[in-house]
């Protein structure tokens, strides 16, 4: 369970985030969508502690993340930005090992092996272990990002716009193993996606953000209805019923 | 269960393969090699007194002090260097750069400006050496309280802060300076320019147990600081406190360049030259590897430039103008090859 | 400053007319406040050529001293502070980077070197050959800085002035180096710190130069402009990226080549001025340059006069005063930055 109770981030008098609260149940994928500059990046970011809030509390898995040490939220909650460089050069799989630094303080053992590898593997990245990030197209890259944050073996796994750089072949397959991680592993996923089509597919509930607030929250089925939407995003939407569920049609 | 026998193929350790393995332990035996052939070198040759006898190891221990210095240089630079690298996510800069230096111009231009030639004994001694160092640490520990801590702390304003207060530093010296009398400036400028004779013996006795201290203490953060090398978001996200373990490491990085500078003077690209070398040598992110590799070629690299200019060019005084320009060489070259800062 | 204050709420005091009035692209290049500032400046001007220890008036000789010293001085003030001021913004505008002026980029040391290396190799070279050959350098330093901007993909605008002193210090320690082996440094460090005290009648008519590169950047300022923007852009638009580029550094390292040996080193120059104007004016190039090269003018000429008065009877350069100020309000920029996010 994520609680988010009166969080608010002022940057100067007219732009803001907050006062939001809001709860994010267990289990599942939940999908934070919204326009640009809504406050979803934000939000997760904040939760992830990446980014100090000026108000309010946010406790994750009944821990208060200000107060509550980082290293020991590292073994509890894993967080993930779209922008990671760094001049350092590794091979996937150093990479992913860095995933177990919250438990093995760097001294990697042999299970800490055992659960990179399953990182590797669940990501299919098998192949590309020993090759150098640089050396990757920006897909591979982001694919080991996430096999590092699972690697770390958090219940809580967070997400800002992994699809970014992906194509459409590889978007569907990230959005496959983030299901599956959070069916098969246990984990709660909570992800920013641009596409609501992505969102209403794959997500167990979605979470609309407009103007720093969160305006609505529930199952996509609930959130995927014309008014909704159009209110949402500023635009007509229309919601049809496709193949495999609902459909939001915006041009 | 066949897993097993798969097993070591399989593991994330900082020297990945067998084949890097192998090149790590040699290129470290040859450094190693180098420095005692360096050393030996330094000791022995042009020695005039037959090996062995005691005048010869009257000699020998005359330059073994320039060598114990040459060893806490490269110790601090390329330790100091590499760290501070690391910390900033940037391999183009070195902590010299930070104020340092111009703090050290500006303390002996000082002593020179106001005490006359005298001034240049009075800022001699080993209280002065440790009062120079605390001034150096000093300044570093206030400029990184003032723009790391807080909300707002930002690590990019932080360094070109260090820079610009660096450069009026030195336009104050520049204008005592040209106030001195020439004989006044020339044993000035023998002060300014890095050189291993700028060392004395007694200064050692202190030099060596704080840079030891300050390496002990990084030696123990190496695991922390290949997860800072990853960026600061990646670091929170793997339970490191960025701000509090960046600010640790960048005052332990102050330590060792005010150990070295106050001891041999300014010497602005030998770490820039020494740590980029070492991440070529040693190939792997692991501190733990890179440390060693780092002090080993931060003593060839000083070492081999004595060696050179005493006994080919006999110009050992010029040490610290070969070093600038030949690291300076690198850095341009460096910077002209397509990369990402 | 009053009058500048001023002139930031002018533009949009326009009261609404009762029929739409056309709405101009930019501003107005003359306007009240300008003719303020000029007055302010011309007041300096005047001020300059009577501040000294030598008394214009009462002694015999007066008038004479005055055309060779006074007035020369004063016309060196009011060239080099346009100059060196519009030499930062041109650069400013072409690399899209708040933080760039000769200084931080190291053209400045390159014209050094120029200079160094003319004195060194051909000791009775004429004023011209000097100034050519540090043009010339000037123009292969800022193009290799450029050259470095374009290979390079750069996370933060900081550290684009952060690389561009590193690279300043390799060239300064090369400098350095053959001063050092030809017995130069101290005059060296004299000849680098910009002075107005020993421009004379006869030695500074070379910077009457610089009112072509004025020139010049007025007609190319909007070009400059679109070049900053990227090559893309500008080829979208028609322009030849290119001539552009080469032109803007072309007129960059004239005026700092120029004013490098005739008056030395003037700090910081190009970059508290332009950041000061668009502080209280936006960022319209065209219509910013006439008070860019106020503003230039006026604040050498005040610090020129302080550093005539400090400590009289003897002068502190222009320079050291210049990298003072120039030091206080960088930081101040960088911390507003910080703020503002």
């Amino acid at each position: 369970m994520i609680t988010l109770s009166g969080v608010l981030k002022t940057y100067s008098s007219e732009v803001a985030i907050g006062p939001v609260d809001l709860s994010i149940p267990p289990g599942g994928i939940t999908a934070l969508v919204g326009p640009n500059g809504a406050g979803k990046s934000t939000l997760l970011v904040m939760i992830g502690r990446l980014l100090g809030m000026d108000a309010g509390t946010i406790e994750v898995a009944g821990y208060d993340i200000a107060r509550t040490h980082s290293a020991d939220l590292a073994k509890i909650l894993s967080v993930l930005r779209q922008e990671n460089h760094f001049v350092t050069r590794l091979t996937v799989r150093q990479l992913v090992g860095f995933g177990r630094f919250p438990h093995s303080k760097g001294r990697i053992k042999a299970e800490d092996e055992a659960i990179i590898s399953r990182s590797i593997d669940f990501l299919d990245l098998a192949d590309l272990e020993g090759r150098y990030l640089d050396e990757l197209s920006g897909g591979q890259r982001q694919r080991a990002y996430v096999a590092m944050v699972l690697a770390q073996d958090t219940e809580y796994v967070l997400l800002d716009e992994p699809l970014n750089n992906l194509d459409m072949q590889h978007s569907v397959q990230m959005m496959q193993h983030l299901q599956r991680a959070a069916t098969e592993l246990g984990r709660t996923v909570v992800i920013v996606l641009h596409d609501i089509n992505f969102a209403s597919h794959y997500a167990d509930y979605i979470c609309a953000v407009k103007d720093g607030g969160v305006v609505s929250f529930g199952a996509p089925d609930e959130l995927m209805r014309d008014e909704v939407l159009t209110a949402i995003f500023d635009t007509e939407v229309r919601v049809v019923e496709g193949p495999r569920g609902r459909i939001a049609v915006y041009y | 269960m066949a897993d097993l026998t798969i097993a070591p193929v399989r593991h994330s350790g900082p020297l990945p393969t067998a084949r890097s393995r192998r090149r790590y332990s040699a290129v470290v035996t040859a450094l190693a090699l180098g420095a005692v052939l360096l050393g030996f070198g330094v000791l022995a040759w042009d020695n005039p007194m037959p090996l062995g006898s005691e005048g010869f190891w009257t000699i020998a221990r005359m330059r073994a002090t320039s060598l114990a210095v040459m060893a806490v240089v490269g110790f601090c630079q390329g330790i100091a260097t590499v760290s501070f690298q690391t910390v900033t996510n940037n391999r183009i800069i070195t902590p010299s750069i930070m104020g340092f230096e111009a703090l050290y111009v500006l303390v002996q231009t000082s002593a020179v400006f106001f005490l006359g030639a005298a001034g240049i004994m009075a800022v001699q001694g080993v209280g002065q050496y440790l009062l120079q160092v605390c001034l150096m640490v000093g300044f570093a520990a206030l400029l990184y309280g003032w723009l790391l801590s807080g909300r707002r702390g930002n690590m990019q304003i932080m360094l070109l802060v260090g820079i610009i207060l660096g450069a009026a530093m030195g336009a104050a010296s520049t204008f005592m300076q040209r106030l001195l009398t020439p004989s006044e400036f020339d044993l000035l400028m023998a002060r300014l320019i890095g050189s291993i004779a700028n060392a004395d013996a007694t200064y050692l006795g202190v030099a060596v147990p704080l840079a030891a201290v300050a390496g002990g203490l990084l030696w123990s953060q190496t695991r922390r600081l290949n997860v800072l090398a990853l960026g600061r978001e990646t670091a929170i996200n793997l339970g490191v406190s960025h701000q509090r373990q960046t600010m640790v490491v960048l005052l332990l990085t102050s330590v060792l360049m005010a150990v070295s500078t106050s001891l041999v003077g300014p010497l602005t690209f030998l770490g820039f030259l020494v740590a980029m070398l070492s991440y070529q040598l040693a190939d792997t992110h692991d501190h733990r590897h890179l440390f060693p590799v780092a002090w080993l070629t931060g003593f060839v690299v000083l070492a081999g430039a004595y060696f050179v200019l005493k006994h080919v060019f006999y110009a050992a005084g010029s040490i610290g103008v070969i070093i600038e320009i030949v690291g300076g060489g690198f850095f341009l070259s460096y910077i002209l090859r397509k990369g990402r800062l | 400053m009053t009058a500048l204050t001023r002139s930031h709420a002018q533009p949009p005091a326009s009261p609404p007319a009762a029929e739409p009035r056309p709405r101009p692209a930019r501003g107005r290049l003359f306007t009240w406040p300008l003719l303020i500032g000029l007055v302010i400046t011309a007041g300096l001007v005047v001020l300059s050529l009577f501040v000294g220890v030598y008394d214009v008036f009462g002694a015999e000789d007066g008038s004479e001293m005055f055309a060779i010293t006074r007035v020369p001085r004063t016309i060196a003030l009011v060239l080099s502070g346009a100059a060196m001021a519009m030499s930062g913004l041109v650069m400013q505008q072409l690399t899209q980077n708040r933080f760039v002026e000769p200084t931080t980029t190291g053209t400045t040391e390159w014209a050094g070197l120029g200079l160094l290396l003319t004195m060194v190799l051909v000791p009775e070279a004429s004023l011209l050959v000097k100034m050519t050959v540090a043009v010339i350098t000037a123009f292969i330093g800022t193009m290799v800085f450029f050259a470095f901007l374009r290979r390079v993909t750069l996370r933060s605008s900081v550290i684009v002035p952060i690389v561009g002193m590193m690279l300043g210090a390799v060239v300064g320690a090369f400098s350095t180096y053959i001063a050092l082996s030809t017995n130069m440094l101290q005059s060296m460090g004299i000849w680098f710190a910009g002075s107005f005290t020993s421009v004379l009648r006869g030695q500074y008519e070379p910077l009457w130069v610089v009112v072509a590169v004025a020139v010049g950047v007025f007609i190319a300022a909007d070009r400059f402009t679109i070049a900053g923007l990227g090559q893309e852009v500008a080829t979208n638009v028609g322009l030849n990226y290119n001539r552009v580029v080469l032109l803007g550094t072309g007129l960059i390292a004239i005026a700092t080549g120029v004013v490098t040996v005739v008056v030395g080193n003037l700090p910081f120059l190009g970059l508290v001025v332009p950041n000061l104007v668009s502080l209280f004016r936006g960022d319209d190039l065209r219509s910013n340059l006439p008070w860019v090269c106020l503003v230039g003018i006026s604040v050498v000429t005040v610090c020129d006069i302080i550093g005539r008065v400090i400590i009289m009877p003897f002068e502190v350069p222009a320079s050291t005063i210049l990298a003072m100020i120039g030091a206080v309000v960088f930081l101040g920029l960088l911390l507003r930055k910080r703020n503002h996010g």
